[in-house]
């Protein structure tokens, strides 16, 4: 009886790992000694937003990194639906931080959407007409289509967060990571943002953010992930964005002024 | 004299060095492009200094077995060894220790070229008789220059860049995003090395020709000019490859002219010629049309504000702002605004406040993101959407007293 309950659990941990878009066992990464995730365990839910909130330093972007193999992990596995991560790649889409590159290189907005289609392009294949149109189409969809001619210099902050989106979207993947995409952009960006967001979602894509502004969780998230180099909690957003879990995972790092406001929001 | 050195008039060996000159100078500033939009420019010195031991361990080797110790494709082969040798020193350092990149070029170009150095001496007193040629790789000789070491540039040259463009886009990606492009699956690190690696060939290649010490400039300076003229990379590529092909002619013609010109130097020379005139005269990115554009704007910010002044009945106090609105018919000589002045003033007034609906409405974002204080609206939008935002504004009202 005992052993067929622990195979039962098996399974429905298995089926859970082979359903989701993006599950993580056991993962640390350590920058030098001190680890930056440790021992992490994550599912994400396939066609949900799900938010990672943390405090700053807290491993959020780096769970993104190591999702994608940008940094390599100590220990842990990547599974993206059900399989490992190079024979998934074409079914990711991934938005850096905006600062993480340098916006005098020389090229234009339309040349860095392009870059989204590099896998259809190949190697030495010409940019043609679809491929152009298909850029154009995306960077409509981010309202930056009268910018496509322009140099990436030219932009602020908030229209090089929209390029970046632009860029992911041509990919047409399955699952879209974006690492804090909302950070020092105007209102109307983070609006622009959250609309294609949403309009993934319904078309049955699952986004994975990270986040910082803990008042518009319940507002864009259905599930969030809440980190401090180990999992605080994680689940749909009534459940586990709650005064208790923020405070496990900000410690006293968070406004007393900022947990009455979240849990006005929280009603 | 000069004309026939720019027509290749003067003797087999002058045109044999201006032709190889050519291509080395096409393929490394092509190569060196996408060094310098990865920023690890001075990578390509350490490279450089790096080939030195291998240059004199091929010629101990060489002689050693009896042979002649100036075969070119055997010295080319040691020193591409021990310039690949040094990369991954140089790669190993910036990986896994906490050095940064110019701790890491600094420590293996002083390291290496100090070694070479040594060997040179050692050779020497090897007594070999022969090793003259040798001190040729540092600044690069072509007094001697043989079909065959022509041949061995050209080829090499051809690869190398044959190379680099089959793996420009994985190049591109990397330099603009490494991040992005490891998302997408890309070998970011075996992209680099093979990034370096081509570096390597062309230094390897260009060592008869500008030597080891100089190589760096045909490598760098040419991007950084071609840089000046455009705003996209695809493009910075080709205006490169160009203007260090020209370097690479100009400089071994004019080397041709009186005996004992070193060519590599003039080379360099001539590259940073083009590189200079880029600087002053670049249309956008130049310093001259960056000094001229500052003195337009500063016009045009006082005379909009002198408008805005006279429009609001304010008085002007700047005699830059007065100066200008005389020369512009704008005010009299009392400082009393002319009937063409108010006039102007007024649609400046109004321009300002179709502007301040343009830019508080999302629809027009990307004639905002234009904005600068001065434009003319009418420059931006059509006539249609001004007059709808006329409508918004209102016509003029009756002031009430």
């Amino acid at each position: 009886m005992l052993e067929l309950a622990a195979v039962q659990g098996v399974s429905t941990e298995e089926q859970n790992v082979d359903h989701s878009p993006l599950a993580i066992r056991g993962l640390t990464v350590s920058y030098g000694q001190k680890p930056a995730v440790f021992s992490v365990d994550m599912t994400v839910q396939p066609g949900a937003m799900t938010a990672i909130i943390g405090p700053n330093g807290a491993g959020k972007s780096t769970i993104l990194k190591a999702a994608l193999g940008i940094v390599s992990p100590l220990s842990g596995q990547v599974m993206v639906y059900g399989q490992p991560l190079d024979d998934q790649r074409a079914r990711i889409a991934y938005v850096p931080q905006r600062a993480s590159v340098d916006w005098d290189f020389p090229t234009r907005v339309i040349d860095v959407v392009l870059m989204g289609l590099s896998r259809q392009l190949g190697l030495l294949g010409r940019v043609r007409a679809r491929h152009k149109a298909r850029a154009m189409d995306c960077l409509n969809r981010v309202g930056m289509r009268e910018f496509a001619d322009r140099q990436i210099g030219q932009l602020s902050g908030g229209q090089q967060q929209r390029v970046f989106l632009a860029r992911a979207l041509a990919q047409d993947a399955d699952l879209y990571l974006l690492d804090e995409p909302f950070a020092g952009v105007d209102a109307a960006t983070e609006k622009a943002i959250i609309a294609v967001l949403k309009s993934l979602k319904e078309a049955g894509k699952t986004v994975v953010v990270v986040h910082h502004d803990l008042a518009t969780v319940t507002d864009y998230f259905d599930h969030v992930f809440l980190i401090n180099t180990r999992k605080v909690a994680e689940g749909p957003v009534a459940q586990a964005f709650t005064v208790e879990t923020l405070q496990a995972a900000y410690g006293g790092r968070l406004a007393t002024a900022q947990i009455d406001q979240i849990s006005r929001a929280l009603g | 004299m000069l004309w026939e050195a720019l027509t290749l008039q003067l003797g087999y060996n002058a045109t044999l060095v201006a032709i190889g000159a050519t291509l080395l100078g096409v393929s490394a500033g092509v190569t060196g492009t996408f060094l310098f939009l990865r920023k690890r420019a001075l990578v390509s010195d350490a490279i450089s200094h790096a080939t030195l031991p291998g240059v004199c361990l091929a010629f101990m080797v060489l002689v050693a077995f009896g042979g002649d110790g100036r075969n070119l494709i055997g010295l080319l082969a040691g020193s591409a060894m021990s310039a690949w040798i040094g990369l991954l020193c140089m790669n190993w350092l910036t990986r896994h220790t906490r050095l940064a990149e110019d701790a890491a070029i600094g420590a293996v170009l002083s390291v290496f070229f100090g070694f070479g150095i040594v060997l040179l001496t050692v050779i020497q007193t090897m007594g070999v008789g022969r090793q003259a040629g040798l001190e040729g790789f540092l600044l690069g000789s072509t007094a001697g220059m043989l079909w065959a070491d022509a041949l061995v540039i050209a080829i090499g040259g051809a690869a190398t860049l044959v190379l680099v463009m089959i793996i420009r886009r994985p190049m591109t990606m990397v330099a603009f995003d490494p991040e992005f492009a490891a998302a997408r699956g890309l070998p970011v690190h075996r992209i680099d090395l093979a990034m370096m690696g081509l570096v390597m060939a062309v230094t390897v290649v260009g060592l008869k020709i500008v030597g080891l010490i100089l190589i760096v400039a045909l490598l760098i300076i040419p991007p950084v000019t071609a840089r000046f003229w455009t705003d996209r990379s695809d493009r910075v590529v080709l205006i490169a490859g160009l203007a260090g092909g020209l370097a690479g002619y100009l400089g071994a013609a004019l080397s041709a002219l009186a005996p004992n010109l070193p060519t590599g130097p003039i080379i360099v020379l001539v590259s940073f010629g083009f590189f200079a005139l880029s600087l002053l005269l670049a249309p956008v990115r130049g310093v001259l049309a960056a000094v001229l554009r500052h003195l337009r704007f500063q016009r045009r910010v006082h005379i909009r504000q002198g408008l805005l002044a006279l429009a609001q009945g304010q008085k002007i106090y700047e005699p830059l702002t007065i100066r200008l609105l005389r020369r512009a018919g704008a005010v009299r000589a009392d400082g009393v605004a002319t009937e063409a002045g108010k006039s102007r003033a007024a649609k400046a007034l109004r321009d300002e406040k179709r502007w301040e609906i343009v830019r508080a409405d999302q629809a027009h974002e990307a004639t905002a993101a234009l904005y600068n204080g001065l434009r003319d609206i009418e420059t931006v939008l059509t006539q249609d959407q001004i007059a709808e935002i006329d409508r918004r504004i209102g016509g003029p009202q009756e002031v009430t007293p």
